[in-house]
């Protein structure tokens, strides 16, 4: 019993990680219905990112991500400014074909300058540390303080939607361009604006992907299918809906993993495919 | 009229390879109330989308407050106070109906409208502010659109078709509000399939026929045979 109790409060903790992969790409999709296939290649790069300044400049893990959240939004706010931008319109199929382009050649990159091993950004005593609760049960405390950052990440982009008037603009831009671009709106800037907070959060996930466990430079595809496979179960267009998507991605993959430990992933890929047929709209689709 | 704050010059529009405006001369005075009337796909909405830069022009087929400022980019005409009420009201469906209205007020030009005075201009949306906007009754969604145009605190106001689909009571009821949107001078165009309100409302008066434009004239000189002639043909004779 303590053992099925354990299994399921390590998948939500592994759920709080997924979320951290699937809330950018739900923004990036809410705000200008774009499929970046790409999305997990770019999380990977920043955990390379991370590991690289972390590693070589000798700053520490959370020296690296100060360095690395900056240049991650940058470089969001040019990706769509320069080269996605020009992908999108009532036809889907540029944008796939350029972020899977994208994929294709940050996989590339990274592997000719730092070899196909996995690597793990070094935490010191993070990595070891371990809240006792009742029952004999422990958690880490890195997968802990994931979780917490995950929902306060969640928290914040809805607030942010919900109550700001950034939101108000994402949300009229993603309801229709054309008479946002009425009101005076700069679509081709709000999605810019969407990209870079994407970016955020992807230098954040990167970071802690590489903190929790290792990555390399093939790893891209995986983490984007954990992190459509939440956005699709929790629903379009809330993020509390992929918060709870990616939990319950975590808890399954939890099971999955101890009825045999060949089952994780795919019992992820079932209850996706299930809440596909069952829901199509996933199980909490947007409130408004 | 050599004040005109807008004016076209023989403007050709087209989607794909569809012409749909055929060299269209329209001009509006400032503080003039312009109507546009014409029957389904004569280019009515063609022309508001062509001035309001959701549809391509040569630079200088559209001039506005002097300026030259055909195929500007829509953000662009908006800051520049060129604000529309589009057909179908094109409310944002995600959005309160305060939120809808505050997405007028983007183009952060400044003047006398703003949400109180919205609220006073049609009160029963306030009651209504937190509730979205699409689920409103049609009249209340249109007020939503015409005020939502209005915090932009525009020039020129073009409403396309704000009566349709609407009862006659509700449609009167937004007519109206008519004489107080216009008192501080704004400047409006509205495309409207009834020709009665339509010359009612306006001080002069366009008809289209199929891309060309068949008739001009003061609202209230117009006789109801130029705008049947005008609606349905003869239109060699009426354009001159």
């Amino acid at each position: 019993m303590i053992g099925w109790i354990d299994t399921i409060l390590q998948g939500v903790l592994l759920g709080g990680l997924y979320a951290l992969f699937a809330l950018g790409q739900s923004l990036i999709f809410g705000v200008m219905r774009l499929t970046n296939v790409a999305h997990g290649d770019f999380i990977v790069l920043a955990a390379f990112g991370a590991f690289a300044l972390a590693s070589q400049a000798g700053v520490g893990p959370f020296g690296a991500f100060a360095i690395l959240l900056p240049l991650a939004v940058a470089f969001g706010y040019a990706l769509q400014r320069l080269v996605i931008n020009d992908t999108l319109g009532k036809d889907p199929l540029p944008s796939l074909v350029v972020t899977f382009g994208l994929s294709i050649i940050i996989q590339n990159v990274l592997q000719e300058i730092f070899s196909a091993d996995p690597r793990s950004i070094p935490a010191g005593e993070l990595t070891t540390a371990s809240v006792q609760l009742a029952g004999g049960l422990a958690v880490g405390t890195l997968p802990l303080a994931i979780f917490v950052i995950a929902l306060a990440a969640a928290a914040a982009l809805q607030w942010l939607f919900a109550r700001t008037a950034l939101g108000r603009v994402f949300r009229a831009t993603s309801d229709d361009r054309e008479t946002a671009e009425l009101m005076g709106l700069d679509a081709r800037g709000v999605y810019a604006a969407a990209t870079a907070l994407a970016f955020a959060l992807i230098a954040l996930a990167g970071l802690l992907q590489g903190m929790r466990t290792t990555v390399a430079p093939a790893d891209g595809p995986a983490l984007l299918i954990y992190a459509f496979e939440a956005v699709v179960i929790g629903g379009l267009g809330s993020f509390w809906g992929t918060f709870a998507g990616s939990v319950i991605l975590g808890v399954t993959q939890g099971i999955g993993f101890r009825l045999d430990p060949g089952w994780g992933i795919w019992l992820g890929h079932v209850v996706f495919l299930a809440v596909l047929l069952v829901r199509p709209a996933g199980l909490f689709p947007r409130m408004r | 009229m050599s004040t005109a704050l807008l004016s076209t010059h023989r403007l050709d529009a087209c989607y794909g390879d569809f012409q749909a405006l055929f060299g269209i001369d329209f001009e509006v005075g400032e503080g003039e109330v312009v109507a546009v009337i014409g029957a389904n796909g004569a280019g009515k909405s063609t022309l508001l989308k062509t001035v309001s830069g959701l549809l391509k022009a040569p630079r200088e087929a559209v001039r506005f407050a002097g300026e030259p400022i055909g195929g500007l980019r829509p953000g662009e005409l908006a800051r520049r106070g060129i604000a529309m009420v589009p057909e179908g009201r094109r409310l944002f469906p995600s959005l309160s109906v305060e939120e809808n209205l505050l997405m007028g007020a983007q183009s952060g030009r400044r003047g006398p409208w703003h949400l109180d005075a919205l609220w006073r201009l049609f009160p029963m949306l306030r009651d209504k502010r937190a509730q979205p906007a699409t689920s409103l009754s049609g009249g209340q969604q249109q007020m939503v659109a015409i005020g939502r145009a209005l915090m932009a605190n525009p020039r020129l106001l073009m409403c396309d078709e704000i009566s349709l689909g609407l009862a006659p009571i509700v449609v009167k009821e937004i007519y109206d509000a008519l004489p107080s949107i216009v008192a501080g001078g704004l400047t409006l165009v509205v495309v409207e399939q009834d020709v009665g309100l339509a010359r009612l409302v306006s001080h002069r008066v366009y008809c289209l026929q199929e891309g060309r434009v068949t008739l001009r004239g003061a609202s209230a000189e117009v006789t109801r045979d130029d705008i049947s002639r005008a609606y349905f043909g003869a239109r060699a004779e009426a354009a001159r």
